[in-house]
């Protein structure tokens, strides 16, 4: 399979002209930055002497190359520097809050797939009937509410009026010592080590704020996959497979849904890569210890180091997600092998 | 045609508009036997509505009416293809009734195999299994004259030509074996020198198989040369119906025109007349 292999080699070519430019970018950003990471370090009442010190240990007084090859080194070998706000690592930070994010993204897009894609097919093959207008109303509203208004109201009906959930955070403080995380993702270390009790909590924890973000990607890929539906659905090879003798849900599974798992497997991969770096708010209201929170603290202290890592962190994001959609194409689409 | 196939009698199809119905098929009648019955207009007169009516691929909000619309199978038994249900008509489709489509460009599935395509069909009717599915689907490309069936079993639809496709758009149609075939405009896709030879294994296979074909074209050359009667239609009525090899001496002034706007081999006109079109051709008959 030669045009395969060439397909991953050019995969992989740029990638690696994406990444080049992620830095580019994210380094000149650190430069044109109004802060002063000296002074972040040293602090405002610091002397001449402590000052020129650090400025050259940051290494700010070589040229702007040498300071982008060392930039480069840094980054790629995962040496993000300190993190100011935290006091710890970049690296040590991420490793914390990413997989909080990977989870509670998981979680919406586990949701969004799983009611949207079936939601999406019904809308389209019930065209122009109270099941359609219901979906696409359903899909509206999920689309045009802020996800953090959604979150708000949720924490009032679902955890402080009916009880029905645990509140902000991913766990209760009581349960933190009853098993040891391993990968981060609370709810797989639960059910790995068998502690069923702290399953249920950390499950509890995160149903309102996964559910959310669900509402909001189901929205979208409802709303994506009712369209590219319609579109299947007048094909003609759709009259064939129906004077074929194939019944409408046949027609649909095996013909029309095959023929737009393309299209949706991209929507997907968009929704999830949105779900990783934009869940920002809703983070924020459930107090979740993830990403989109540590960024936002990141630039509301000012700190270089972990802004320009979670925004290279965001660019990888997209670009390995966009490479696995591209390698799923050649795999469902033969016009493409 | 001694033994009918299929009867139509005053078959009506009609959409509703702002402004009024409109009447897409109106009246037809005719009735099918184990023939060749061509049925010839131009765009909108309703000749494939006709077709797919016949189907019952009509789609809403669309209307079917018929004071008859019977098929018969062999044993002189009676289907009423009016008070048919979806799930009805869905027994029907492939197993008694069955249709080509114009271009197979668009009417293969272009992310499955073509060979799946046809075993499919095969798998839907007979209930066999897929290994006996496989085998009856290699058969069946062997019948449409495709050398090497079992590569072309694991084709996709962009891999092969126009002319294949065709063939195996003929294949899947007809490998659960019905007894009535409509060919929607079947070679107007495909290129002149592959039209002939596809309507040569459409016709072989037709008549081996004692079917009764009904095709559908614009093309009154085809028609007259290919089929033994001819139903030419025109703003959805059927204005006059004539054997093939008479199609020359039609009367009604619609067929005499297009006959006389056809070029001619051996015969330079400097100017082909144009269609000089009556408005009372449109009016109810």
């Amino acid at each position: 399979m030669p045009s395969w292999i060439a397909g991953v080699a050019k995969g992989a070519a740029s990638i690696v002209v994406t990444l080049l430019g992620l830095l580019a970018i994210t380094f000149f950003m650190g430069r044109m930055l109004p802060i002063d990471p000296v002074i972040s370090i040293v602090g405002e009442q610091a002397d001449k002497a402590t000052y020129d010190m650090v400025y050259h240990r940051l290494g700010l007084d070589k040229t702007l190359l040498t300071q982008f090859l060392l930039y480069m080194r840094d980054m790629l070998s995962g040496e993000f520097g300190e993190a100011l706000f935290t006091g710890n690592k970049v690296s040590v930070d991420l490793a914390r809050v990413f997989p909080a994010t990977i989870e509670l993204a998981s979680f919406a897009i586990a949701i969004g797939i799983g009611v949207g894609v079936p939601l999406g097919i019904l809308a389209a093959v019930y065209r122009g009937t109270a099941l359609d207008h219901i979906a696409r109303f359903v899909g509206l509203l999920g689309y045009s509410s802020p996800t953090f208004w959604l979150g708000l109201m949720g924490l009032i009906v679902f955890y402080a009026a009916l009880g029905l959930v645990a509140g902000p955070g991913r766990i209760d403080v009581a349960y933190i010592d009853m098993f040891e995380p391993q990968t981060g993702l609370l709810l797989l270390d639960a059910a790995m080590q068998g502690e069923w009790e702290v399953f249920g909590n950390v499950f509890r924890h995160i149903v309102l704020p996964g559910s959310i973000l669900g509402y909001a990607s189901m929205a979208y890929i409802s709303r994506m996959t009712r369209s590219f539906m319609l579109e299947q659905l007048g094909q003609e090879y759709i009259i064939a497979a129906r004077v074929k003798g194939m019944s409408r849900w046949r027609v649909v599974r095996r013909h029309a849904l095959r023929n737009i798992l393309v299209q949706l497997v991209t929507v997907i991969a968009l929704a999830y890569a949105f779900l990783l770096e934009g869940a920002v708010l809703t983070e924020t209201v459930f107090a979740w210890p993830g990403f989109g929170r540590y960024l936002t603290s990141g630039l509301l202290a000012g700190d270089m180091n972990a802004v320009l890592a979670c925004v290279l962190i965001i660019g990888l994001i997209f670009v390995g997600l966009n490479l696995l959609a591209d390698l799923l194409y050649r795999l469902l689409d033969p016009r493409t092998r | 045609m001694s033994e009918v196939l299929l009867n139509v009698r005053n078959l009506r199809v009609t959409y509703p508009g702002d402004d009024g119905d409109f009447r897409a098929v109106r009246n037809v009648s005719f009735s099918l036997g184990r023939e060749r019955l061509g049925i010839v207009g131009e765009s909108g007169s309703g000749k494939s509505t006709t077709g797919r009516a016949i189907m019952g691929l009509v789609q809403r909000p669309g209307r079917i009416e018929a004071d008859e619309l019977t098929l018969f199978d062999k044993q002189g038994g009676k289907t009423d293809l009016r008070a048919m249900s979806e799930r009805g008509f869905r027994a029907l489709r492939g197993q008694r009734l069955a249709m080509v489509l114009q271009d197979p460009k668009y009417s293969l599935d272009p992310v499955m195999r073509v060979g799946d395509q046809i075993a499919e069909t095969h798998r839907a009717h007979l209930r066999s299994s897929k290994a006996e599915a496989y085998k009856a689907s290699l058969d069946m490309l062997n019948a449409v004259h495709i050398r090497d069936p079992e590569r072309v079993y694991g084709m996709y639809p962009h891999q092969v030509s126009g002319g294949m496709g065709q063939r195996i758009m003929i294949a899947m149609m007809l490998i659960a074996g019905p007894d009535i075939l409509i060919a929607d405009e079947p070679t107007s896709a495909l290129d002149v020198t592959v039209q002939t030879q596809v309507l040569a294994i459409m016709d072989d296979l037709v008549q081996r198989r004692g079917m009764g074909l009904i095709l559908i074209s614009h093309n009154l050359h085809l028609v007259s040369s290919f089929c033994d009667r001819v139903l030419v239609m025109y703003a959805g009525q059927v204005v006059e119906t004539c054997e093939a090899g008479k199609l020359h001496e039609a009367t009604h002034p619609y067929t005499r025109g297009l006959l006389a706007a056809l070029p001619q081999l051996g015969n330079r006109r400097h100017e082909l007349p144009q269609l000089q079109r009556d408005p009372a051709w449109a009016a109810d008959l």
